[in-house]
């Protein structure tokens, strides 16, 4: 077998041409203001009057309020986002899902459409057999529903496009990366299917033939997927990794652009730290004359 | 005390720092991908890899679970080959789990941990080459650790060793100084409002040099933050330029 081998070089991300010196960055304990007549918003604290930052990042203000944006967070999800996540506990009424956030998410029993129709009364019967539909391990996609007050967060999945995912690839990468777009799943010309998770959670699965309606979205295909399908798949993931090293916005473009770019090379090579520079520069180009 | 001399005549200690010299700190955020925030950290010779996960739910038992703040979960451990003898356990021992509580103190006071109640923070620390100073090296790369991780904090942590000898007090003890019979005091220190995180010190000394002992310890904290602080702007900078638009 061929291995590769390299040597130690120190690599200057891609973007870091174009260096400016920005005044909105903060540190902890940086004091933003000593004006009182501003709001204190996420990531700042009050110390003596004085307005001061409690986390890295830039500042951000509306109005009145300052608000500090950490570069690097866990998932603080909103409601209407959606989100892929991994069930961790079957409870009563209700799944816990982790989904990268500071607490494991709930799906109520409530919110999800069991099969047989929208109208149909959940009975004891359907709590105990709550593991039939989703068991510790499953991969879902959802939306968020609502925030509980201690920032839990509430889903759903009460609509065709959501529910249990089946053969796929599981990317989880940082939630900032993700830009927030109108939709976030995708059937990309490539012959594969994303859904960008709000979390930081990218789920790559082979695009559906037909869609089935009536399955209520619990029963996932275990056709064996084919050669071509998984090789586009595994591009994919390789590109997104790429994307996510260069810290490049993820939505259904620039991934496009991206697989695109990375045509040339072997899906392997993709994660070669020269290889990725070189995608992801023509990316960024291509990113740009399209903005015009 | 041994027959090694500390501070020679003209004011030079054995590696050839001045007393009040701390030495060189090098540290680098965001070392690895998959933890929420990380650090590595170089104080001289002594070096530390900080990892922070969360907040998240709490993980195994779920008792421990406080609903108005997070609870922080420190580990201390330090790598087999990081003395000159090597360790048999690397982390469980009695020396490694006081560490640990005071870690945990320490970051209890910085951390604002009333915003994420019934969450788990965990911050593992572990030395790769131990040479002095260790609690320091360690509070030093979880502060960095922490801000990779986006959490909130009060201010930085910083945190210092030092010896009092000769009627001198001498800043950043390395392992040489801290085995020669040296009164030393760990300070850990929120600089900008000069609050104490955690304060030790379990060896005699004359209550009157108490003073200028904490007044050399809390200037070297402050030398500290000032680097801690370069860091930080580096990183933010560095990585802004790539996700700013």
């Amino acid at each position: 077998m061929a291995a590769d081998m390299r040597l130690p070089v120190i690599r200057k991300p891609v973007s870091l041409i174009v260096s400016t010196d920005r005044r909105d960055l903060v540190v902890p304990g940086d004091v933003i203001t000593s004006d009182t007549g501003f709001m204190r918003g996420h990531g700042t604290y009050v110390d003596e009057e004085k307005l001061t930052a409690s986390v890295a990042g830039e500042v951000q203000r509306v109005d009145k309020l300052i608000c500090v944006r950490p570069l690097k967070t866990r998932f603080n999800g909103e409601v209407g986002d959606v989100v892929v996540g991994r069930i961790t506990e079957v409870q009563q009424k209700r799944w816990k899902v982790e989904t990268n956030s500071r607490l494991d998410s709930v799906l109520l029993l409530s919110s999800v459409n069991l099969p047989g129709g929208e109208l149909r009364r959940r009975s004891a019967e359907d709590e105990l057999t709550m593991r039939e539909y989703l068991q510790e391990g499953d991969l879902i996609s959802a939306e968020v529903q609502s925030v509980f007050s201690d920032g839990a967060l509430s889903l759903h999945t009460r609509s065709l496009k959501y529910g249990k995912l089946g053969q796929g690839v599981l990317v989880q990468l940082s939630p900032s990366l993700i830009k927030r777009q109108k939709s976030h799943f995708h059937n990309l010309p490539c012959g594969a299917s994303i859904i960008l998770g709000n979390n930081g959670f990218v789920w790559l699965y082979p695009t559906p033939g037909q869609q089935e309606e009536e399955a209520g979205g619990f029963y996932t295909s275990h056709e064996p997927v084919s050669l071509s399908d998984r090789e586009v798949i595994s591009r994919l993931r390789n590109c997104l990794l790429a994307l996510a090293a260069h810290k490049v916005l993820l939505f259904d473009t620039s991934v496009l652009y991206c697989y695109e770019s990375s045509l040339q090379h072997q899906v392997k090579d993709v994660l070669k730290p020269e290889v990725m520079e070189e995608i992801v520069m023509l990316t960024q180009q291509k990113l740009l004359e399209q903005e015009g | 005390m041994a027959g090694l001399e500390l501070l020679s005549d003209q004011g030079y200690r054995i590696d050839g720092r001045k007393a009040t010299e701390l030495r060189k700190v090098q540290a680098r955020m965001g070392v690895f991908a998959q933890a929420d925030g990380s650090a590595y950290l170089e104080q001289g010779n002594t070096k530390a890899l900080a990892v922070v996960y969360g907040p998240h739910e709490m993980r195994g038992s779920r008792s421990r679970t406080l609903h108005d703040r997070a609870v922080i979960n420190c580990q201390y451990s330090m790598a087999t080959f990081s003395t000159a003898e090597r360790k048999r356990r690397p982390h469980g021992d009695r020396k490694s789990t006081e560490m640990s509580l005071h870690l945990k103190q320490t970051f209890e006071a910085a951390v604002m941990t009333q915003l994420y109640p019934r969450s788990q923070i965990d911050i593992y620390v572990k030395i790769l080459q131990s040479d002095g100073g260790n609690y320091s090296v360690c509070v030093n790369a979880a502060t960095l650790a922490v801000i990779d991780a986006g959490i909130p904090m009060r201010d930085y942590v910083c945190a210092c060793t030092v010896g009092f000898v000769d009627e001198t007090p001498l800043a950043d003890l390395c392992y040489a100084e801290e085995g020669g019979g040296v009164s030393s005091l760990a300070l850990a220190l929120l600089p900008r409002g000069g609050q104490i995180a955690l304060l030790q010190m379990d060896a005699r000394l004359h209550q009157d040099h108490l003073e200028t002992l904490m007044e050399a310890a809390m200037t070297a904290c402050k030398g500290v933050s000032k680097v801690l602080d370069e860091v930080v702007r580096q990183h933010l900078q560095e990585v802004s330029v790539l996700t700013g638009e």
